[in-house]
């Protein structure tokens, strides 16, 4: 039985209408919009002076050399450089890292989060790949310098792009497995019990429908690993890529790579008497690596559409 | 309606006490499961009845902390002995859960998704079997225009009709439901419980539910699971109460507990 007790309580309509049409305080959040305002405004307009900056100066390198800027080898003589070495190493880096890198890292997540015991040992685990995402570039240089360079040299020839790929892949290796680990936490745990409640497999359901719905956020995953490897420029020289000499665009000999190019032309003096000089080189050079990644980027974006309008079943 | 006839249950649980790591989550159940038969558990929140059925088709094994003790008999056979392998216990007692769970396939692929695990078949078998599934599951009509459009754009009480329908795709012998209604409108729960009463001749079906008129209303026998305070740690561990015809669960309880549930004076 319910109590039927005296309401205290009458509600007016004036008073309903004073306290439901009063207007909030405009000052703080008109502040805060500002605020926000100019913190995107910076941080688009820093982007855009730097790909302004990057694209005039681009421009009388590309113009003098036209299509030769990418298929033509490096040199003395900053108009007549062309970036095709650096062009071979990248690509290089670039195929390790989708080859070895993606393929371990998605790996180590599926088994992380789908196999192994959620115990002390696992986060342990966790805990540590996630603290290798932060460690410095550099010191991934002294890594692959020991070991791919050094204890491996019968496999990579000493510093190849062979090295160059096997250090980079490490590299990122942690960067594919967190984001993998969490594209794969998504899933919803409705989706494993059907699939076991009909009698699949952990392996099959891994397989049809774990992977699929995680796929998307795997992309994202390989993509940022990919942009970050191609960039990376601080373990080459680590393991030493060259910037002068001839470098060779064959998987025994020395190499060198775009952000390699980059780095050791915008340390070079432009000399007065040329149109192009070392910084329209080097800035060239930039544009053609932004290009690239961008371009995977958008691979990435097209294939995750794909992949999220599979997610929805038709 | 429930006959008390000699022959041998599908399940024959004995003493079953299931912990997750520390804690118990429920003790002491000791029933057996007759064949075309519909069982209800039924009792409060927390009172271990999802977790004792996720016991009989070995879902529990993927909760790393779950230990499961005392015996299960599925046909005669320890359904935790050693050489067991769980996916085919699965197969052979399907499940259908709480929230409808197609998979994110057309209606097609989610129906012909078990039977492909099994083996190749022709094509024109495998049509076959996804029709004659969608139309035990009373789902055929509605759908048989749209069999390769997404799952996920059906209605819930469709969703979970097609989820009924992808297990009994896979032939099982054992349906276990837990909770299937508890996220479906009225209109759509009677068909669902319609549908029990439909297939139960072929099957056997146990289901969890919170909605007491349901448990009266569909099945043969109930077993009401109520908690129980650990003095010790404060924690509720479920125990089985009473096990029985689910008429005289409902008007002739013999445990005053089950009485207090039944009549809404508790829980």
């Amino acid at each position: 039985m319910a109590i039927v007790t005296e309401s205290h309580r009458s509600i007016t309509r004036s008073e309903v209408h004073q306290t439901i049409t009063r207007q909030s305080k405009h000052l703080p959040s008109l502040a805060l919009g500002v605020t926000l305002l100019i913190a995107v405004s910076f941080t688009l307009l820093t982007l855009f002076a730097l790909l302004a900056r990057i694209v005039t100066q681009a421009i009388p390198a590309l113009t003098e050399k036209g299509t030769g800027f990418l298929t033509d080898t490096i040199g003395s003589e900053a108009s007549m450089v062309g970036i095709w070495p650096g062009l071979f190493g990248s690509f290089g880096i670039g195929l390790g890292v989708l080859v070895i890198a993606v393929p371990l890292g998605v790996g180590a997540a599926i088994y992380l989060e789908e196999y192994a015991k959620q115990n002390a040992l696992t986060r342990f685990i966790v805990v540590n790949i996630r603290n290798l995402a932060g460690v410095p570039a550099v010191i991934y240089g002294v890594l692959g310098l020991i070991i791919f360079v050094g204890w491996l040299k019968p496999v990579t020839n000493g510093g190849t792009v062979i090295a160059a790929a096997l250090t980079l892949a490490i590299l990122v290796l942690p960067v594919v497995i967190i984001t993998s680990m969490e594209a794969i936490r998504a899933v919803p745990l409705g989706l494993r019990d059907a699939g076991y409640g009909i009698g699949a497999s952990r392996w099959e359901v891994t397989r049809d429908h774990v992977i699929p719905y995680a796929m998307p956020g795997i992309l994202t995953g390989t993509v940022l690993a990919l942009a970050r490897a191609l960039g990376e420029a601080a373990p080459l020289i680590m393991i030493g890529a060259i910037t002068g000499l001839l470098p060779e665009t064959s998987l025994s000999g020395k190499f060198t790579a775009i952000p390699m190019l980059i780095y050791s032309w915008s340390g070079r003096p432009d000399s007065g008497d040329s149109s192009v000089g070392w910084s329209n080189a080097a800035a060239a050079a930039g544009l053609v690596l932004l290009v690239l990644v961008l371009a995977f980027n958008v691979v990435g974006i097209l294939l995750r559409n794909h992949f999220e309008a599979k997610r929805v079943g038709s | 309606m429930a006959n008390e006839s000699n022959e041998s249950p599908v399940f024959a649980v004995q003493e079953l006490s299931v912990k997750y790591g520390e804690f118990r989550a429920v003790r002491d159940v000791t029933l057996d499961i007759r064949e075309h038969e519909i069982t209800a558990f039924i009792g409060p929140s927390g009172c271990g009845k999802t977790t004792v059925l996720r016991c009989l088709n070995r879902m529990n094994d993927f909760i790393d902390s779950a230990k499961v003790e005392g015996l299960i008999e599925y046909h005669g056979v320890d359904l935790y002995d050693s050489d067991v392998n769980p996916n085919e216990v699965r197969r052979r007692i399907g499940m259908v859960f709480q929230k409808p769970n197609p998979f994110p396939k057309s209606i097609f692929d989610n129906v012909a998704y078990g039977p492909r695990l099994v083996g190749k078949m022709s094509k024109s078998d495998l049509n076959d079997l996804v029709e004659k599934s969608l139309r035990r599951a009373a789902l055929w009509d509605e759908v048989k225009d749209r069999l390769k459009a997404s799952a996920l754009g059906l209605s819930g009480g469709q969703q979970q009709r097609l989820c009924i329908a992808r297990c009994i795709a896979v032939e099982p012998d054992v349906i276990l439901m837990d909770e299937p209604c508890s996220a479906l409108d009225p209109i759509a729960t009677t068909r669902i419980e319609d549908l029990m009463q439909e297939i139960k001749k072929d099957y056997t079906i146990i289901i969890v539910t919170h909605n007491m008129q349901q448990a009266a209303r569909v099945s043969d026998r109930t077993a009401f699971f109520t908690t129980e305070v650990n003095t010790q740690s404060d924690r509720r561990t479920g125990v089985m109460v009473e096990f029985d015809l689910t008429q005289k669960i409902f008007s002739v309880p013999s445990d005053e507990r089950t009485e207090a549930y039944v009549t809404g004076r508790f829980g």
